[in-house]
């Protein structure tokens, strides 16, 4: 028996130690909001925070997160409201919208740690793969969510 | 700011933005379950008493906007109230049993708006002449006499909203419903969110991998390495004491592995022992074949267009120019990997994936399972991008012969590595120009031919009967440049590799070779590519002019750039519109490129919602940079040597150019495509652009693969 902590609430689940987070999340708890896109660390798109940095769940173990709190998409606010979301929805960011749950994800850690940004910052921060190609977007909405956040 | 404060500063903004900024509360998250509620109107639309608005959308959204455009369409002929408004998928199954009510399901050639736009605003007339009708009745006034906005109906001062009238609009039967004067239109032309946007900012957007069903199984699969091989036997006694009750079951060319759950299915699949009968493409290599194209270069070809004598003219001409150019397979690497869950009964079958062709998914789920068409039941979900690849159904149908045998709900999932490798490609192509130029440099011959794989061979192996595939030869065999002398061949060779229609399709490679050469033809002839593009285009070609002329203007055209930066041209007509582009580039003189800015000009001669047409165009050029700088789909030993985003790297934030998109419409009826125009022209941009950097030519894709150093 496994003990998960995901968006504040404690799951007890029956899973092999050695299952990536991801497929813990998405098939064992239904969250769906994670997305696989390559299974291998490269693409961004099952990004989660664990203790609040961004990590790919995709090649995390459930045994790396014991005792951890693991926040997905789903947890990220209670009603769209984290400015990265806000932000996402004003500058009409997603285009399909797969990658978009771990580019948010991505980028509202990047403002955690740093509020104001560069466009250097965000490069070097945001390397998830968006194949709709909405990248000059994310960097606008970046920008927009940090600007959200400083006049609240 | 530390994190703590972060946080609480953005639970303090959320309070704050609620006050300034409107989340539309009608998200479709679930865009294939029908929550029309309250009456139908037409088969388009429903209205509810509180006069929420549902459009049904019967085209795929993947990203290019459908969700919103074609909604927008009908809201305005109705005179909806936009922010009432909804979208939903329109069901196939419903489309079938009642005659094609929902027109052409299939998403593709960059046609939702420009096909749909007649029958759309048809629909949104008649729900608006049956709502005026039935308030006309109510009142016992003249229907013509009453008016319909903001889904208001009013008549002198007397009003009834959409949602009072609903019922009764649904019971009369009209005539005639005109369509307005586009003058009175009010929402199409101007920019509008994506309604489904706020469904994809918090997880709740349904993809076809999120559908989750009681008792559900999952199943993953691996095909043989070799496309076209089979399977000659599988171990399945390997798999007795693996967790999740694993299944193995047989696909003929491949073998998947049903468990409870994805991973115990994936790491059963992978850990299964299968022989492969590796079928007659064992020994496949890509480097031969590129020699094989490029020798049947060599050889005649099919003429596809002739005009002239073009012999003549290079004998009679002052100089002459040649030149190869190549182009590589490509594969489609959607951000979704191909997946699809279906639930297979006696009676009916189920199928739930992301499909950009409802109609064929039917007709497959009717040959797999024997059950007639009515009982199959295609259920689209959103697409995690589509490109094309999700046109086909090869994965529709190993889901379904799955699901025959597993009796309950199963949901297939390709691994990357799968998706990656197990085809329906961009073809790969290889192209010779030469150009022949009297003594004042005026081209006087042009001859080209191309050796390319054909995507219909494999499709509809009629409309290549004459040796040509019309897709192979787009943007070649109508060239639109005015030369006395010109010949276009083309030759098909095939290699045991699936291809497919991949963004743009023939145009992606031709835009590439085509746009390349008129720059050499240009340079060799001492003109600038624009004024040298311009004296070749005769007054046919209007808008091809303008959108020259704007792209000029707008992308600071001849600049004075530093060493190892420079300036590219192309400009394509493809899907009914036209796109021209300027790249700006800067290399190192080690030879590293990186595309600084891309300007677009587009006519698409009319537009729904310019905010998604904008982003489309900054998506294509995404996508075509992709291809241009890091694109190749190699094969050794019969099986595709790339796997994942690793070693079939794509376009991120750190690559980016700044693109500015500007439109130079047309106007009148001219209603071009929008998904698609926008890639071709960024290969051909950069390219050049990448010639005027550093004096080499690009004549060969990907770009990472080529030394562009220079002194
Ligand atoms: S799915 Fe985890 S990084 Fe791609
Ligand atoms: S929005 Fe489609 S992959 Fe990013």
């Amino acid at each position: 028996m496994n003990e998960l902590w995901v968006n504040g609430v404690r799951h007890a689940l029956e899973v092999d130690q050695t299952t990536p987070l991801l497929w813990v999340l998405r098939d064992h708890l239904n969250l769906t909001g994670t997305k696989y896109g390559c299974g291998m660390a490269v693409c961004g798109a099952c990004t989660v925070h664990v203790d609040g940095a961004p990590t790919r769940s995709c090649v995390t173990p459930l045994a790396a997160v014991a005792g951890k709190a693991v926040t997905t998409i789903e947890g990220l606010s209670a009603d769209a409201s984290h400015p990265v979301q806000q932000a996402w929805v004003e500058h009409d960011v997603p285009q399909c919208g797969y990658c978009q749950s771990g580019q948010i994800m991505a980028a509202a850690a990047l403002l955690a740690e740093n509020p104001a940004p560069t466009d250097a910052d965000i490069d070097a921060a945001m390397t998830n793969i968006c194949r709709c190609g909405t990248y000059l977007r994310i960097r606008s909405g970046i920008h927009r969510a940090a600007e959200l956040a400083r006049e609240a | 700011m530390n994190r703590r404060h972060f946080l609480r500063a953005s639970a303090t903004s959320a309070g704050g933005l609620l006050l300034s900024f409107h989340l539309p509360a009608l998200a479709t998250a679930r865009p294939f379950e029908a929550a029309g509620e309250g009456e139908e109107i037409n088969a388009w639309l429903t209205i509810a008493a509180d006069d929420a608005i549902t459009i049904r959308v019967a085209q795929s959204e993947m990203g290019e906007g459908v969700f919103t455009s074609l909604p927008m369409i009908v809201a305005d002929e109705l005179g909806a109230d936009w922010s009432n408004v909804r979208a939903e998928y329109a069901d196939p199954n419903r489309s079938l049993r009642e005659d094609g009510v929902y027109q052409r399901m299939g998403t593709g050639g960059s046609r939702a708006v420009r096909h749909s736009l007649p029958y759309l605003l048809a629909a949104g007339a008649n729900a608006r002449e049956r709502l005026l009708l039935a308030a006309a009745r109510r009142w016992g006034v003249p229907a013509g006499e009453c008016k319909a906005a903001n889904s208001v109906v009013t008549h002198n001062d007397k009003t009834l909203r959409f949602g009072q009238l609903a019922a009764a609009a649904a019971a009369v039967t009209v005539e005639e419903a005109p369509l307005k004067p586009a003058a009175e239109r009010t929402l199409i032309g101007t920019s509008q969110r994506r309604l489904e946007v706020p469904a994809k900012v918090d997880g709740s957007a349904a993809f076809s991998m999120d559908v989750r069903l009681p008792g559900m199984v999952y199943a993953a699969v691996k095909h043989c390495p070799v496309i076209g091989g089979t399977v000659k036997s599988v171990d399945a006694a390997a798999l007795a004491s693996a967790p999740g009750a694993p299944q193995v079951v047989k696909l003929g060319h491949a073998v998947a592995v049903v468990a409870d759950s994805y991973w115990q299915a994936q790491s059963a699949v992978d850990a299964l022992p299968v022989a492969w009968d590796n079928g007659p493409g064992a020994g496949g290599d890509s480097q031969a074949w590129r020699a094989e194209f490029a020798a049947a270069l060599d050889e005649p070809g099919v003429v596809a267009a002739e005009q002239g004598d073009v012999g003549a003219a290079f004998a009679a001409a002052e100089s002459t120019i040649e030149a190869d150019y190549f182009a590589p397979y490509l594969a489609h690497a959607c951000m979704e990997p191909l997946n699809c869950t279906v639930h297979v009964q006696a009676h009916r079958a189920d199928i739930w994936t992301g499909m950009q062709n409802p109609e064929a998914a039917m007709a497959v789920g009717a040959e797999v399972t024997g059950l007639p068409a009515e009982a199959i039941y295609p259920h689209n979900c959103f697409l995690g991008g589509g490109f094309g690849r999700r046109l086909n159904t090869d994965w529709i149908r190993e889901a379904l012969v799955i699901g025959q045998q597993v009796e309950r709900p199963v949901q297939l999932i390709w691994s990357r590595a799968e998706d990656t490798r197990q085809g329906f490609f961009r073809p790969m192509s290889a192209l010779r120009f030469k150009a022949g130029f009297d003594a004042d440099g005026k081209p006087i011959g042009y001859a080209n031919h191309s050796v390319t794989h054909s995507i219909l061979a494999g499709v509809r192996p009629d409309a290549v009967a004459t040796g040509i595939d019309p897709s192979s030869v787009e943007g070649l065999a109508n060239l639109p440049y005015a030369i006395a002398n010109t010949q276009v061949s083309h030759t098909i060779r095939n290699t045991h590799l699936t291809t497919w229609f991949w963004r743009s399709v023939g145009a992606t490679q031709n835009a590439f070779a085509r746009e390349c050469f008129i720059d050499e033809m240009a340079a060799h002839a001492g003109q600038d590519p624009f004024d040298f593009r311009r004296a070749l285009l005769g007054a046919e070609h209007g808008d091809t002019l303008r959108v020259l002329a704007m792209l000029e203007e707008k992308s600071d055209w001849g600049r004075a750039l530093p060493p190892g930066r420079g300036q590219g041209m192309a400009v394509f007509e493809a899907f009914g519109s036209v796109a021209g582009q300027v790249a700006e580039v800067s290399v190192s003189q080690s030879g590293d490129v990186k595309v600084e800015r891309v300007v677009c000009v587009l006519d698409c001669g009319n537009v729904v919602n310019p905010l998604t047409v904008e982003e489309q165009i900054e998506g294509g050029v995404v996508y075509g940079l992709s291809a241009a700088l890091f694109g190749k789909i190699t094969v050794a030993d019969g099986a595709v040597a790339e796997s994942n985003f690793h070693d079939y790297p794509v376009m991120r934030m750190t690559d980016m150019p700044v693109v500015e998109t500007h439109l130079a419409l047309a106007g009148g009826d001219k209603w071009g495509g929008v998904g698609e125009p926008g890639l071709p022209p960024a290969a051909p941009a950069v390219c050049n652009a990448i010639w005027r950097a550093t004096g080499k030519r690009v004549r060969s894709l990907p770009i990472a693969d080529l030394d562009l150093s220079w002194t």
